[in-house]
């Protein structure tokens, strides 16, 4: 296995996935929690629209895919204020704002294209040392954030009334978390691919939620799992030739099933 | 007018309207320190609502709240304050927490109790269990627990600030009869030993009457201007 580390290209997607290891269940946990999964597909879809911007006219996509998923991130925020009684409208909203534009910027371009398909679907070939850099850029602001706000952004997942009873400034902090949610989709969206982003940042976490540990335990465990998930699938995706954001998602899902399986064998014990 | 100087609580003519629809109408109240208050009324009069517009969490249409002397926008000592919110039965049973992560969780992020060192934190939230009686329970999940024992946990989570002002909102939902008397035992104890004032809401006076010594009545139809207080009866 060691000899695919010889290509460049192999170590910038194994360097590209080991941030989306860390940063998609750092971020994950307190959207699962807080009942937001659907956050990762609307900011995802926004991306999309990005990239088909830059694919357009011609910029770097990662500046469009930053662009639109920090509008779709402060807007979904704005319109949850507006549509408080039905929180889950705001999301629809950007989602379908995101594929309209996407959709027709695609059509403007004349169609779909392999560099396109890579977004879509994630892709171990097309990490570019600039990607690797943006990325690496982005994930220290993912990480150092989560390690500074943690305890608020928890308290808040857990309590928000609470928390803000405690001096927890809830609106800010919110607002902040879903911009580091959009944050996370741009690290994600090369290796993994815009489609599967949002499995990334769920799925490690539901497998290890389902390991009934505590709070700090359960993060630790689901970046565990996330690592195993893309260690694996880039390494099935290189010898089988196939794109990588599948066979990391199915993988991780694998290890959900399994941590079910083991969960239901002890309880008949 | 004469008895301000020991009162912690002050509402002053509130009315408050979810979307139009008015719950609260010109209400005033004040509650003393060490007070054992209840806030009486039937189902949707507006109890939660008046107890959230006392701690911020929703703003008056008109009217103002006073926290020991402060106008609640000046006020900052959120330390003081406690709150166990209606919620155990909203509680999501699979989230993973440990009994200690919640109850230490203000700790780290009150501006004043940040910066204690983890030992003195251990320290608040070892004190803080060990006064609900659940200091055995410290490493089990939150969900793991019985309805009585979360509410426990709730009280700790609301009690490791050191509060004066203790808000619970009808804190024995969903207990058993003889869960529910130990509860009130407990609270009577932080009321009258560690001299907490006490302000909780509760459908149903009857069991605690003995305990109170001020009633906030919100009448039926949500709407409320009635204060009645046992002991020095200063309606006005
Ligand atoms: N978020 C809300 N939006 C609209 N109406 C609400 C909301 N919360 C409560 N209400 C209504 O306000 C009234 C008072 O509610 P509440 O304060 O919860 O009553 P209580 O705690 O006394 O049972 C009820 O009629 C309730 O239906
Ligand atoms: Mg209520």
């Amino acid at each position: 296995m060691m000899e695919i580390l010889q290509y460049e290209f192999m170590q910038r997607a194994f360097i590209a996935g080991i941030m989306v290891a860390i940063t998609c269940p750092l971020i994950g946990i307190f959207i699962v929690l807080k009942r937001l999964s659907m956050i990762g597909d609307t900011l995802s879809h926004a991306s999309l629209a990005g990239i088909a911007a830059g694919m357009l006219w011609g910029f770097y996509p990662f500046w469009g895919a930053l662009i639109f998923t920090l509008i779709g991130a402060v807007a979904i925020e704005k319109l949850r204020k507006t549509f408080s009684k039905y929180a889950e409208i705001s999301n629809s909203i950007i989602l379908s704002a995101g594929i309209g534009i996407a959709v027709v910027m695609i059509g403007l371009a004349k169609g779909f294209n392999t560099d396109l398909m890579g977004y879509m679907f994630g892709s171990i070939a097309a990490v570019s040392s600039k990607d690797i850099y943006i990325m690496g850029i982005l994930s220290v602001i993912i990480i150092l954030s989560v390690i500074v706000l943690h305890k608020k952004l928890f308290y808040i997942a857990f309590d928000e009334e609470g928390a803000q009873v405690s001096g927890v400034s809830v609106n800010f902090l919110n607002m902040y978390l879903t911009i580091l949610t959009g944050l996370t989709v741009v690290v994600s969206m090369r290796i993994v691919g815009i489609f599967m982003v949002s499995s990334m940042l769920v799925v490690p976490v539901a497998a290890a939620i389902q390991t009934g540990q505590g709070f700090i335990k359960t993060t630790a465990i689901s970046v565990i799992f996330a690592l195993i998930s893309v260690i694996f699938g880039l390494v099935l995706s290189y010898y089988f030739d196939i794109a990588p954001g599948g066979t990391i998602v199915l993988l991780s899902v694998g290890i959900l099933v399994g941590v079910l399986f083991i969960k239901a064998l002890r309880k008949r014990k | 007018m004469k008895y301000m100087e020991n009162i912690v609580l002050r509402g002053e003519k509130i009315s408050f309207s979810y979307d139009g629809v008015k719950v609260l109408k010109d209400c005033s109240f004040s509650v003393g320190n060490r007070d054992f208050a209840a806030v009486v009324g039937s189902n949707g009069a507006g109890k939660s609502t008046l107890l959230k517009i006392c701690l911020g969490l929703l703003k008056p249409d008109q009217g103002n709240i006073w926290l020991f002397e402060n106008s609640i926008d000046k006020f900052e000592e959120w330390d003081k304050i406690g709150y166990v919110p209606q919620r155990i039965m909203n509680l999501n049973l699979g989230f993973p927490a440990t009994v200690e992560e919640v109850v230490s969780a203000p700790l780290h992020t009150s501006k004043k109790l940040k910066n204690l060192t983890k030992n003195e934190k251990k320290n608040l939230t070892d004190k803080s269990l060990e006064a609900v009686g659940m200091s055995q329970y410290r490493n089990r999940l939150i969900g793991r627990l019985s309805a009585g024992q979360q509410q426990r946990i709730f009280i700790a989570k609301a009690l490791v600030s050191s509060p004066q002002l203790l808000f619970l909102d009808e804190p024995t939902t969903g207990i058993d009869n003889k869960t529910e008397e130990d509860f009130y035992k407990l609270i009577y104890k932080l009321n009258k030993d560690d001299g907490i004032t006490i302000v909780m809401v509760t459908h149903d006076y009857t069991d605690i009457k003995s305990m109170v010594n001020r009633v906030i009545q919100i009448s039926d139809g949500g709407i409320s201007d009635k204060i009645h207080k046992d002991e020095d009866g200063d309606k006005k």
